[in-house]
């Protein structure tokens, strides 16, 4: 389709502002743009229909199945949205006196009250803007904790080898160096591995449990004691909280800060890649350590964002929250978990489980038996998805496993989609071996075909030339 | 009790047996006794209907003022009908990050864009995807400027409070040196800038219009940066920008700014998006989600997250930084808004601002004890002093208007096109009758 630029007319536009009241006063001399920006100039229908048509080009969870591996992919509550598109929050400035703000306040009180409960912590912050913002915000914790003892030899920060990128990338960003931990053959946390790397130049460790590879490590209190014995701190990456929560709290194992992901496990939708929420919780002695906002808050502790975060993603992971409650909340969790494992019984008729055994919220399929013998690799599976209208697995993570395809149903799927989803797996087992090089050329039906991407990487082009 | 969960308890029984295991709690068999199903101290669960009530009466204990003559890095400025809409559209709002490219062409174009407009709007030659707000764009623009030699960031005092906090927390988790640059007459002190540009300065960030609303001698600065071989990051204001000389007519190396002004509600805060831009030059060191052209296997043009090379889920901690999920429904409304807008009502709204904000200090300043503190050029924000602000304000806030924020040496006033001529007249008849009490 044209793009938006190749729709606009010279002279073409919309009223929306009155004429101006009040005196018109220019620039100083030398401080105005030499031409205006060439924005695009069209009527209201033309944005209307434009946008209409790139919606029509997006997958949503609205859609269909998005067993998105890692990234719980639940269905969005609308009542979710009315609610945060009141005018009442909408129209606050961050800056209105206290007075006005109350109704703002007791959101963001109410929200941390349910959140540290969720998780056994003291205190939350809802500044970080997104779940790799709680990760640098969580490890700014730790680094402050040992910072503020003068215990200046803690440098090096663990984390295993099957956590997602934006762990390791934080703790560089914190001046971190990363001590890779290697998972045991069960896919856990190897404990020898772990003893070896701890010492007194432990800063803390980042962990995610259940795992990437959707397995809870049953040796979590002896990893946090590890840790903690070394001098350490635990931190827990809240992306995949969405399998215990109501049932097991990251307090409970011993972590001493968290950040969840509103955004996932609080049904906050994903918007295309954000605005998502990335709260941070902390035990009481690491309380002192979190943001705050020099204009809002004063003082000069740190801050990682302006304001107080993403304030209405807040407001609608507590709708979700009233409306789950007690009862519901463990049973979301308890039906995703059920979801994942009544899906790999079924895939397992003909696809190989990287971990064999019970699954969390999500499972890792390890397809090189398939590749060896077809060809087709987990790509090729992801791409021929597409064209049987389901959003593909997470592919080729976590890294440990070889062409991975990871996958998480999420709770809100009925057993019908997830019958529909297997019939199709077990279909492309077959087609795989009939006619690989069909699944090579797929997707064949979507919007595109494959693109090339190394061409975009090699000559960029990412901007209209005017 | 309110619950998106499809399956009926008798599937739920079926499935289980499926799976071969008699409850929830085998499961769980991984899960330490100790710690499995603690008594949390949660409410019983809510209907839909009831929680519309709570959520709404908790939007009621708020005060949304009519008239707000606030800014101070978040702009009440109008939004067309159009620009609320389409947002909330179920597809964009529940997609996820575009990585499947053959049905995300949606999102992938309307970032593509935005990324163009926002280079057009600043004059750069590349744009990101958008990051969290304009505080963390200028704290990653800073780590984008340091080197092997060049590690020292410098900032103005008279960029936002809460942007200079943030560049120093990134700097300080980096382990790197930041300086504050003084102010003098409410703009960055030049002379004061030159003596600190060592041969260690990897780069300045000054903010224009700056938080008093004064604009700054941008190209000065500029060329002092410059010869001292340190990069220079500016802040914008994005509507500000629809009149003022670019960035990168400025002499700038990176764009940075809060979008939130373009299309998005004050929110108490967020969200909001940060936008980035950087010449040709700097395109690999650039942060973020990027979006490119290319063309599919058909030869069709087709767009994708391109230049991922330099993210964490490739390089790990090798990454030029750590961030995934950006703010990409705030980039896709602040394209829409412009392009709704278009040059010409995006200069309106920017001129519009500018003579209502000129207009109410001139009413102001005649007023007995108020004076302008600065005598320097304004855009839409300007600091006077205020005998009695407290009782000024409180008397603004009954008649419905968000006076401006005290701050220290004054109040920062701000004005938008929103405004109108009345309500402005309104609120100086209001200041003038409560400094004549002490009169």
């Amino acid at each position: 389709m044209e793009l938006i630029f190749e729709k606009s007319v010279p002279g073409r536009g919309t009223e929306y502002l009155p004429a101006c009241d009040v005196p018109e006063v220019s620039l100083p001399e030398g401080l105005s743009r030499k031409a205006p920006p060439k924005l695009p100039e069209l009527s209201e229908t033309d944005v209307s229909r434009h946008y209409t048509q790139l919606c029509q080009r997006v997958y949503g969870v609205n859609c269909g199945f998005y067993p998105l591996g890692s990234c719980t992919m639940k269905y969005n509550p609308r009542i979710d949205e009315e609610m945060a598109a009141l005018p009442g929050f909408t129209g606050i400035h961050p800056l209105a006196p206290e007075g006005a703000t109350q109704g703002c306040r007791e959101v963001l009180a109410t929200a941390r009250r349910l959140l540290c409960e969720i998780t056994g912590m003291a205190d939350m912050t809802f500044q970080p803007a997104a779940g790799a913002h709680g990760e640098f915000t969580g490890v700014l914790l730790i680094k402050q904790y040992h910072d503020a003892r003068g215990d200046r030899k803690r440098c090096k920060i663990l984390v295993p080898d099957s956590a997602h990128g934006t762990n390791p990338a934080t703790a560089a960003m914190c001046g971190y160096q990363i001590v890779n931990i290697p998972s045991g053959p069960d896919g856990c946390v190897d404990l020898e591995a772990l003893k070896a790397a701890l010492g007194e130049d432990t800063a803390g460790l980042m962990l995610t449990n259940p795992n990437t590879l959707g397995l809870f490590d049953r040796n979590i209190l002896e990893i946090t004691r590890l840790v903690h014995g070394a001098g350490g701190l635990c931190y827990y990456d809240g992306a995949n909280l969405n399998a215990v929560m109501g049932l097991a709290r990251p307090g409970d194992m011993g972590f001493d800060c968290v950040h969840l992901n509103l955004h996932k496990t609080f049904a906050t939708p994903h918007g295309g890649g954000g605005p998502g929420g990335g709260a941070v919780g902390c035990k009481e002695f690491l309380k002192a350590y979190l943001p705050k906002s020099r204009l809002m808050d004063g003082g000069d502790g740190i801050q990682v964002r302006s304001f107080a975060g993403n304030f209405l993603v807040v407001v609608k992971a507590l709708a979700y929250l009233l409306t789950l409650g007690k009862e519901g909340v463990p049973q979301a969790a308890e039906n995703a978990v059920l979801n994942a494992n009544y899906l790999l019984a079924r895939l397992k008729e003909r696809y190989t489980p990287a971990y064999d055994g019970l699954c969390m919220h999500e499972f890792v399929l390890d397809l090189s038996q398939l590749k060896k013998e077809t060809g087709v690799s987990a790509l090729d599976l992801a791409k021929t998805l597409i064209d049987y209208g389901m959003h593909p697995p997470t592919t080729y993570f976590p890294l440990i496993v070889h062409e991975a395809l990871m996958l998480e149903p999420t709770e809100t799927e009925s057993k019908q989609t997830l019958d529909q989803a297997a019939e199709v797996f077990l279909n492309l087992w077959d087609l795989a071996h009939e006619d690989p090089g069909y699944m090579h050329e797929a997707p064949h039906h979507a919007q595109i075909r494959r693109p090339d991407e190394v061409r975009a990487a090699r000559t960029p082009i990412l901007c209209q030339p005017e | 009790m309110g619950s998106y969960i499809p399956s009926t308890p008798a599937e739920r029984r079926e499935m289980l047996s499926a799976v071969g295991v008699s409850s929830f709690q085998e499961l769980y068999r991984d899960v330490p006794e100790e710690m499995y199903r603690p008594d949390l101290d949660l409410p019983e669960g809510k209907s839909e209907l009831e929680v519309a009530r709570i959520l709404t009466a908790l939007a009621g204990k708020n005060r949304a003022f009519p008239t707000v003559l606030r800014g101070a890095g978040a702009y009440d400025h109008y939004i067309p009908s159009i620009v609320k809409y389409i947002p909330a559209k179920e597809e964009f709002l529940t997609a996820y990050t575009p990585y499947q490219a053959e049905m995300s062409q949606g999102i992938l174009q309307s970032i593509f864009e935005y990324q163009t407009m926002i280079c057009r709007l600043t004059g750069m030659d590349v744009s990101n995807a958008s990051v969290y707000d304009g505080a963390t764009a200028a704290a990653e623009a800073a780590a984008m400027c340091r080197d092997r030699k060049r590690r020292v960031t410098l900032i103005s005092a008279a960029a936002h409070p809460d942007t200079i906090q943030t560049v120093k927390t990134y700097c300080y988790a980096a382990g790197e040196a930041v300086e504050v640059i003084p102010e003098k007459d409410g703009k960055t002190d030049l002379a004061a800038l030159e003596a600190m540009l060592t041969p260690e300065v990897a780069s300045v960030y000054i903010q224009q219009p700056n938080f008093y609303g004064q604009l700054e001698d941008v190209e000065k600065i500029g060329e002092a940066v410059h010869q001292a071989g340190a990069m220079y990051i500016l802040g914008c204001n994005p509507i500000a920008l629809a009149i003022l000389q670019t960035p990168r007519e400025a002499g700038a190396d990176i764009a940075v700014g809060e979008g939130q002004p373009l299309g998005m509600p004050l929110s108490y805060g967020g969200p909001y998006l940060g936008f980035m831009a950087t010449t040709a030059k700097y395109m690999r060191k650039l942060p973020g989600r990027i979006v490119g052209q290319t063309v599919d296997a058909a030869g069709a043009r087709a767009y994708v997250l391109s230049l991922q090379a330099r993210e964490q889920h490739i390089r790990r901690e090798k990454a030029s930084s750590n961030i995934c999920s950006n703010e990409a429904l705030c980039a896709l409304t602040a394209g829409l808004y412009m392009a709704a807008m278009g040059p010409a009502g995006m200069e309106k709204a920017a001129k519009q601002s500018m003579a209502k904000a000129h207009y109410l200090a001139e009413k102001l300043r005649a007023l007995p004890g108020v004076e302008l503190v600065y005598s320097g050029p304004f855009f839409h924000e300007f600091v006077t002093t205020l005998p009695h602000t407290a009782e000024v304000l409180s008397a603004l806030e009954e008649a419905g208007i968000l006076g401006g924020l005290p701050i220290a040496g004054g109040v920062l006033w701000c004005a938008t096109e929103k405004v109108p001529k009345a309500e402005l007249d309104r609120a100086v008849e209001i200041v003038k009758e409560v400094l004549g009490r002490w009169s």
